[in-house]
């Protein structure tokens, strides 16, 4: 009995302490969500809605720029996600080797880049890559290239400028949750397959990444997330346009346009929304699909 | 301690008779500092240019002039008088360290709770908040911004704090390190007659410093650089914070390099000076969340 009333109490207890986040949740969060769920079936403008069944959905399939950002926002996703997860492993695992000198420094300084603020980094990219800019001159004369690259003009160039933005910023962020999780590996599992003759690659890909895989699954879906809801350096390299000729426009940009810019058409915008979330779900039910697969094999 | 440091002078003894018998290990060994090299250099280099940028002339920066040139003053001068920056970085300060204190308070009474008093409905609804972080912000953007507008409270700094402050993913974060923190603390407290809201203040909270540490910067980055909700909701120039306004400047067609890349330094500080100040505790802490 008495024992009852004190599970009871610590139940309450348990309750008043996850209160507060709670209740901001279910206002700022939970109400949005399921509001902008009923507000993707409506159509109409501003704050004249009526329902308007699957209209929104049928409008995505014949909409070309939505089409555009999609394809754009899948191709952001596709080369830089994998891109900065296989930079920021290479990076860890070198940092985890004890014997390496100068680790502090290297590892403050390639951490460094996402202690920036992302408008100071979108200025100084885009100063970088003007078209007489730092970097054109030295590929220039590196002879690498033979004139100069139009980085924020070329729809091509545009492109991979933003991903090698995103990938500066980020990686020395993913390299930190590895270098977290490799230092939890006893080490004499390692010395083992050392004197056993085991050399350094095989050592990476059969001990290294299947004692990674949790933590790889948790950044890449972070990442994925991340670069599915990509605004920030879109509106800031191209002065919110996603230009050249939507060359850069993503789906979250997209929708900011649709309801801050254009003619508000809130209920569209909600919809564009869902695609996203759809996204994002598809993509980690992916991801958990694969990293089991493999474990199972 | 003494365990850690042992290891690893044993390490060190093995690598340091294993580099001279292997030639490939050598050859191997320096292909791995020109990598980190190369990546610290590419890491650092927009830094440096950016403080040299703000002592040149736009025109000199957009030629790729990177040595330090004599425009600073000008430079300064120019931000100054187009910036009203007491006023936006005030705006900007209250705003990212309003939000960092109740985000933790919030999220990390939060995140113990759901640690240290388990129920089935609790889990559920744990792995329930889970799911939702899935879902982009683009989604709650428009209802939010109706909501704010419906309570007439676009423009406020409100507006701008209240949504981040519940953070799934700081709970999450605290729930994942407070699995470190020892119960017998809890226990012995527990005797001792303190009741639970002591035991967070007085037992858990100095326990977990570097904790607190980590997601001070993780929060305070956040908000102190957060662009899209602020871009929203905040709509006269004088309630915006830095990262509008030079957002804004970049913007315009004919940017003046020289002028932004001075408050760029100046907005670049305040979060560079957290994490050097707190560096060594956010790696402890990162450490904690992943054990």
């Amino acid at each position: 009995m008495a024992q009852a009333r004190l599970d009871r109490r610590e139940n309450i207890t348990g309750w008043v302490f996850i209160a507060p986040a709670l209740i901001l949740l279910g206002l700022f969060m939970i109400y949005p969500i399921v509001w902008s769920l009923w507000m993707s079936f409506q159509v109409g403008k501003g704050m004249n809605l009526s329902f308007g069944g699957f209209a929104n959905i049928l409008r995505l399939t014949k909409d070309p720029v939505f089409l555009r950002a999609l394809g754009n926002t899948f191709t952001f996703f596709i080369f830089q996600v994998p891109i900065m997860i296989v930079l920021a492993l290479l990076f860890a695992v070198a940092l985890n080797d004890s014997t390496l000198k100068f680790r502090g420094f290297f590892r403050t300084a390639i951490f460094l880049p996402c202690a920036t603020s992302l408008i100071a980094y979108s200025t100084v990219f885009k100063s970088m890559f003007a078209i007489d800019g730092v970097v054109n001159q030295t590929l220039m004369q590196l002879h690498l290239i033979g004139e100069p690259i139009s980085w924020l003009g070329d729809p091509f160039w545009a492109k991979v400028l933003i991903i090698m933005a995103i990938t500066w910023r980020w990686t020395g962020y993913n390299m930190i949750f590895y270098l977290a999780a490799l230092q939890n590996i006893d080490r004499s599992i390692y010395e083992a397959a050392r004197i056993d003759g085991v050399p350094a690659w095989a050592r990476f890909r059969y001990l290294t990444i299947p004692m990674l895989k949790p933590v790889i699954l948790f950044t890449t879906v972070i990442s994925t997330i991340g670069t599915l809801q990509l605004f920030d350096e879109v509106a800031n390299f191209t002065a919110g346009t996603g230009g050249p000729s939507d060359s850069t426009l993503t789906l979250s940009l997209y929708i900011y346009n649709l309801t801050f810019k254009f003619m508000p058409s809130f209920g569209y915008s909600a919809t564009v929304s869902w695609v996203i979330v759809v996204l994002v779900g598809i993509l980690s039910f992916l991801q958990f699909l694969i990293a089991r697969d493999r474990r199972t094999s | 301690m003494t365990v850690s440091s042992m290891t690893t002078t044993v390490d060190r003894a093995v690598a340091q008779s294993r580099v001279p018998a292997n030639p490939w290990g050598l050859v191997r060994r320096a292909l791995v500092y020109v990598l980190l090299s190369l990546a610290a250099f590419v890491s650092i280099f927009p830094f440096y240019w950016m403080v040299v940028g703000a002592t040149n002339t736009s025109a000199d920066i957009i030629k790729g002039k990177s040595s330090l040139g004599s425009a600073l003053i000008t430079n300064a001068t120019a931000f100054f008088t187009q910036v009203d920056a007491v006023r936006i970085f005030w705006n900007s300060g209250v705003i990212a360290v309003v939000a960092t204190v109740l985000t933790l308070a919030i999220s990390s009474l939060a995140g113990y709770g759901f640690e240290m008093f388990r129920s089935r409905v609790r889990e559920r609804i744990f792995g329930f908040l889970l799911l939702l972080l899935s879902i982009p912000f683009a989604a709650m953007m428009v209802p939010l911004f109706v909501m704010f507008s419906q309570a007439k409270l676009v423009n406020t700094f409100a507006a701008v704090i209240l949504p981040t402050v519940a953070s799934i993913f700081i709970i999450f974060y605290f729930r994942q390190t407070t699995k470190a923190f020892p119960t017998e603390l809890r226990d012995a407290a527990r005797i001792d007659g303190l009741k639970e809201w002591q035991i967070f203040l007085y037992v858990y909270l100095p326990v977990m410093r570097s904790t607190y540490a980590a997601a001070t910067i993780i929060v305070f980055m956040a908000n102190w650089n957060n662009y899209l909700w602020p871009l929203v909701v905040l709509q006269t120039a004088e309630n915006k914070t830095i990262t509008l306004i030079l957002s804004g400047l970049t913007a315009a067609y004919t940017p003046d390099y020289g002028l932004i890349l001075f408050g760029t330094v100046l907005a670049t500080l305040p979060t560079l000076v957290i994490f050097f100040l707190l560096q060594r505790r956010f790696v402890e802490g990162m450490l904690g969340a992943v054990k």
